[in-house]
């Protein structure tokens, strides 16, 4: 009977998460461009979407700025860490109250604050101003993932390698990265996710010059979406669905999925 | 002396982290106690009157609406929620991963197409009244709405809620349970004085989670309420993007941040409070 009532909440539950998703993927093959209509199996809107400009461009935009400010955020952040780690009890402090605002932050004020610095220093406001927002957005997490595989890191095998007559670069290299390095990728993988599903921020900065998936989405829905955008969240559900269900296969001994 | 010398690779991200982290905020603030043009730094004079605007009665809805809306849809998410997290953290480990991750796809989704698909389902001849029509029910007509809004900020941060209260589920020494048990407390007792206390954190970070993005939110109340409840982000959207009143748009976005703190220093009091009560025993 307990078992039964799970089973239903589940249900109903997990219906409310995929039906609008159901509906996306549905329409993505509907004839008919009206969104209640059913007119037909068609292909059409999967052809139209490697044809369509704006798409491409704000689907070249997404996945450009998302690789770039992961890379360049990995990498300050991980810097930062190392430093952060070595920094007096005050400073680091100091420090870490500064790197939690974007994170504590409503999306909106960092949208609205980064871009009212931009125009105020006359900054024209496009690829280079979105991808500076994301960048600040992205380290405080870079750096939060990184620090704690930091705190655990053994300060002796670091001297150890020293004594031994590795310079701090190579010790660097051969000792201490491969040990925080299970924080620098899910730090990676965090900056990467945020930056290609991030809407607000993107929206304050981008201008009109530049355009990301979520504005050109945003800017549609207000206007009706072409069923072109039906087919393109499909193949974005499928290629989560995969990657995830490949992620879950490679856990699959009982641990916890990395998210 | 090596460490020392080592804190000093961060001083360049400090830097930074001035440059486009603290002074964009003090320039928020600046502009919210300035008026004039904006473009003429000169030419601004202190002033208070964008916040005695944010006093005005229209505002001031607008402020109790977001506060309102969030409260009820956290509120919503933290009981639908619990009950996800407690069937997951109980699920046999070998579908436990499964059921999380088909759980989890959703918001990997761009959350800006789940709620324009909303928008086609609730619509007045969307497949939702459709579907009513079929069995017989009556029309709901809550798009554009209030009710559309609420539904959109559960769906969206759902997750949010689930997750941490399931993380905080599933760490609970099962003998802790079981010693309730076999002392005759019956599983409403178990639950409520040995389980809920326990995954309080779970719930604080949850409630927090879910606030925060809801309460700023502007999208959601965009496209599923139609300009019909505008609020506090679509003001200061407005503000900035179409009536380009930074004074008055800087003013709210700080109202709004003292607000959250408020609100968070609230949550991290209880979250302490038990901690400490079970410190003394």
């Amino acid at each position: 009977m307990q078992k039964a009532i799970k089973r239903v909440y589940m249900s109903i539950i997990f219906l409310f998460l995929y039906a609008p998703i159901i509906v996306l993927i549905v329409f993505s093959f509907n004839k008919s461009k009206s969104r209640g209509q059913w007119g037909g199996f068609t292909l059409d809107w999967y052809i139209d979407l490697f044809r369509d400009r704006q798409i491409r461009e704000a689907l070249y935009f997404t996945i450009l700025i998302a690789v770039l400010s992961t890379l360049i955020s990995t990498i300050v952040g991980t810097i930062a860490a190392l430093g952060i780690n070595n920094m007096t009890k005050i400073g680091r402090t100091v420090v870490l109250n500064m790197n939690n605002l974007p994170v504590l932050n409503p999306d909106i004020v960092t949208g609205v604050a980064l871009m009212t610095l931009f125009i105020s220093i006359r900054m024209e406001l496009g690829f280079l101003t979105m991808l500076i927002a994301h960048i600040v957005f992205s380290i405080p997490y870079v750096i939060l993932a990184v620090l704690p595989k930091l705190r655990q890191l053994n300060k002796h095998t670091a001297e150890a390698a020293l004594d031994l007559g590795a310079t701090p670069a190579y010790a660097m290299r051969k000792v201490i990265i491969p040990e925080i390095m299970p924080g620098i990728v899910s730090g990676a993988l965090i900056a990467f996710t945020l930056s290609i599903d991030d809407f607000v921020i993107s929206f304050f900065t981008a201008g009109t010059s530049a355009t990301n998936l979520s504005i050109l989405i945003y800017s549609m829905a207000k206007r009706g979406v072409k069923p072109t955008i039906n087919a393109l969240s499909t193949l974005m559900f499928l290629t989560v669905l995969i990657l995830m269900l490949i992620i879950n296969k490679k856990n699959d001994k009982g641990e916890d999925i990395i998210i | 002396m090596q460490r020392r010398g080592r804190g000093r690779i961060a001083y360049p991200y400090v830097v930074w982290m001035a440059i486009f982290i603290v002074v964009p905020l003090f320039l928020i603030l600046f502009y919210s106690l300035t008026e004039g043009d904006i473009h003429n730094i000169k030419d601004l004079k202190f002033s208070l009157n964008s916040y005695n605007r944010v006093l005005e009665p229209i505002y001031l809805k607008v402020i109790g609406n977001s506060f309102l809306l969030a409260g009820i849809s956290t509120l919503i998410c933290l009981i639908i929620g619990y009950p996800v997290a407690m069937i997951i953290a109980n699920t046999d480990i070998k579908y436990r991963n499964l059921l999380l991750m088909f759980f989890l796809v959703p918001i990997w989704m761009n959350f800006l197409l789940r709620t324009y698909a909303w928008m086609s389902l609730l619509s007045p001849n969307g497949l939702v009244n459709r579907f009513l029509l079929w069995i017989g029910l009556p029309k709901l007509e809550i798009m554009p709405g209030k009710g559309a809004v609420l539904l959109g900020m559960v769906y969206n941060f759902l997750p949010f809620m689930v997750l941490p209260i399931y993380t905080v589920l599933s760490k609970i020494d099962k003998h802790v349970i079981e010693a309730s048990n076999d002392l005759g407390g019956n599983s409403v007792t178990t639950f409520m004085r040995v389980i809920l206390p326990l995954s309080i954190p779970g719930i604080v970070s949850g409630i927090t989670m879910v606030f925060l993005p809801a309460v700023s939110t502007f999208v959601i109340s965009g496209l599923l309420g139609g300009g019909k409840t505008p609020l506090i982000g679509d003001l200061i959207e407005q503000q900035f993007l179409s009536s380009r009143n930074w004074h008055f748009g800087s003013s709210l976005s700080i109202i709004l941040m003292i607000m959250i703190l408020i609100s968070m220093a609230v949550m991290s009091r209880i979250d302490s409070s038990p901690e400490e009560e079970r410190r003394k025993i």
